[in-house]
């Protein structure tokens, strides 16, 4: 039985275990998390606690919860950012292509250029704007000055950030506004093209518009990317995502489609979380 | 009732849900007393009361105009989520249910003014029953609304059978009366769009029913709703025909 079925056909219940996404039945399974927990330091208590869940392919899971509830640490596991600290662990699956990503022998640059993430601030690099394109894709791929210069046009152009800087691409890329950077970081990440992109709080530093133009993005990022999103904003967590994974204490409460997620949660401290009366 | 163990964050959201509940209650109280007064005025033919009905119907439409306006704003500046949301939409649809049970009201009331002239037709008692069921299913469901309780939401919506029995009880004794003499025929209308009014406020309180479940639980209720209006399939024959 694949994964998919498996989740289809598990029993309604809420949280833990047995927490289940409707979102899922019509969707095949990108990243499949077992029994997932994750420790920051050997005495320390786990961060996240037998998480379960399915990140479907292209589309749009977002993640919600009280600061400190999990959800930052999942999206840090999902590409090994933790890797980069001694003592930190996880524990479990995070299957994708058949592959554990949390076991042993996998190549971190590797998954990286498959699973890219995008953070909450901007974070261009102090060079030009082409150069903080290319920058990345020659870590993975060997291009000939033109197929470069199209691999930059077609990132820009997928980030809507073309028109804005195709007359600009030599000044440096701190020149740009908030959100021209955070969009030029939407076009670094998605020029080695990855699969799944990861996205912690990417509009928390922005203004309303570049909010909107960041939000209209993932929309159309989705139908080539499978796109996982960390955000407080609950709102925008209901304009964007597809499903809907609620954390609390590092454990996963509740995952439903987000028209559900919003309007009849089905877990009571869902409800209190969304409706504001946590606390 | 998960939604109501925990007040928000921000209190005065509480209150501004804690006050569209109220305003919701008062139409309520006042929609139930407009059908009551309607009907007592039909009965007593008392056209003074009956004038008070219609003039009182104003503060019903006024009411609903504030609950509206009202949700709006909370829609825009809260931006409400779940329970809240759907406490707020519904807030909105309910206040138009009672806004046109008004309607009933203040159309049965002018009608009582006409039949007060009209010479006595037959016992107003199947009426008054009727009254006081469509009232108290009335009042029940915006109960239901106030304390969150589905439950009673679910049982006003099976009480409106009975009111439909009555219903179909009246409308043929009314084609009777007309049969029997034509100078009945101008009371006998009025009073069976009277009765037929007072049938449709009682599937206004059930649609109220079916929208308090709703925003209580999150889920419509979807089953058949036991029904016993067949006046509509009614075929009187006159004597002799």
């Amino acid at each position: 039985m694949s994964a998919t079925e498996q989740q289809a056909s598990a029993p309604a219940g809420f949280g833990g275990v047995q927490a289940r996404s409707e979102a899922m039945i019509n969707a095949n399974s990108r990243i499949s998390i077992r029994n997932l927990d994750f420790f920051y330091g050997p005495s320390l208590p786990k961060a996240l606690k037998g998480i379960n869940f399915e990140i479907p392919d292209r589309q749009v899971t977002g993640m919600i919860g009280p600061s400190g509830c999990g959800k930052s640490t999942l999206l840090r596991v999902l590409n090994r950012m933790y890797s980069l600290y001694p003592g930190q662990r996880a524990e479990g699956e995070v299957m994708m292509d058949g592959v554990n990503l949390v076991g042993p022998g996998v190549d971190i640059n590797e998954l990286r250029a498959k699973i890219g993430m995008v953070f909450q601030k901007p974070t261009p690099f102090p060079m030009t704007i082409y150069e903080n394109i290319a920058f990345g894709v020659r870590l993975h791929e060997k291009l000939s000055k033109s197929e470069m210069d199209e691999r930059v046009e077609w990132a820009l152009t997928r980030a809507a950030i073309w028109p804005e800087v195709k007359d600009r691409l030599q000044t440096n890329a701190m020149g740009l506004s908030g959100g021209q950077q955070q969009r030029l970081c939407i076009a670094r990440t998605i020029a080695v093209r990855p699969e799944v992109i990861l996205f912690d709080e990417p509009t928390s530093a922005l203004d309303l518009i570049s909010t909107l133009k960041i939000e209209e993005l993932i929309d159309e990022l989705k139908r080539d990317f499978t796109i996982v999103i960390v955000t407080h904003n609950m709102q925008q967590a209901a304009r964007c995502a597809d499903q809907v994974a609620f954390f609390y204490l590092g454990e996963l409460i509740e995952v439903s489609p987000a028209a559900q997620m919003f309007t009849a949660p089905r877990h009571p401290k869902t409800q209190e979380y969304i409706t504001g009366r946590f606390g | 009732m998960p939604s109501e163990t925990a007040g928000h964050i921000v209190r005065s959201y509480d209150e501004d849900l804690k006050r569209l509940r109220e305003l919701i209650s008062r139409m309520g109280g006042l929609a139930e007393k407009q059908v009551a007064d309607a009907v007592e005025a039909l009965v007593e033919r008392d056209t003074e009361l009956a004038a008070e009905v219609v003039q009182r119907d104003l503060q019903l439409d006024a009411m609903e105009r504030e609950v509206e306006l009202f949700c709006v704003r909370l829609l825009a500046l809260r931006q409400p989520m779940a329970s809240d949301l759907r406490l707020i939409v519904t807030a909105m649809r309910i206040a138009s249910d009672l806004e046109r049970i008004g309607d009933y009201a203040r159309n049965g009331a002018k009608r009582a003014m006409v039949i007060a002239q009209q010479p006595v037709l037959g016992s107003l008692n199947g009426f008054e029953r009727m009254a006081e069921l469509v009232q108290e299913n009335l009042k029940d469901a915006i109960d239901a609304l106030v304390e969150q309780d589905a439950a009673k939401a679910h049982d006003v919506w099976e009480k409106d059978e009975p009111i439909d029995g009555i219903y179909n009880g009246i409308f043929r004794e009314l084609l009777t009366f007309m049969m029997e003499d034509p100078r009945n025929i101008t009371v006998a209308t009025h009073l069976l769009f009277i009765a037929k009014n007072l049938e449709r406020i009682g599937d206004h309180a059930t649609n109220i029913a079916e929208r308090v479940h709703f925003a209580v639980l999150g889920e419509p209720l979807t089953e058949e709703r036991p029904k016993a209006d067949s006046s509509a399939f009614a075929v009187v024959r006159p004597p002799g025909a």
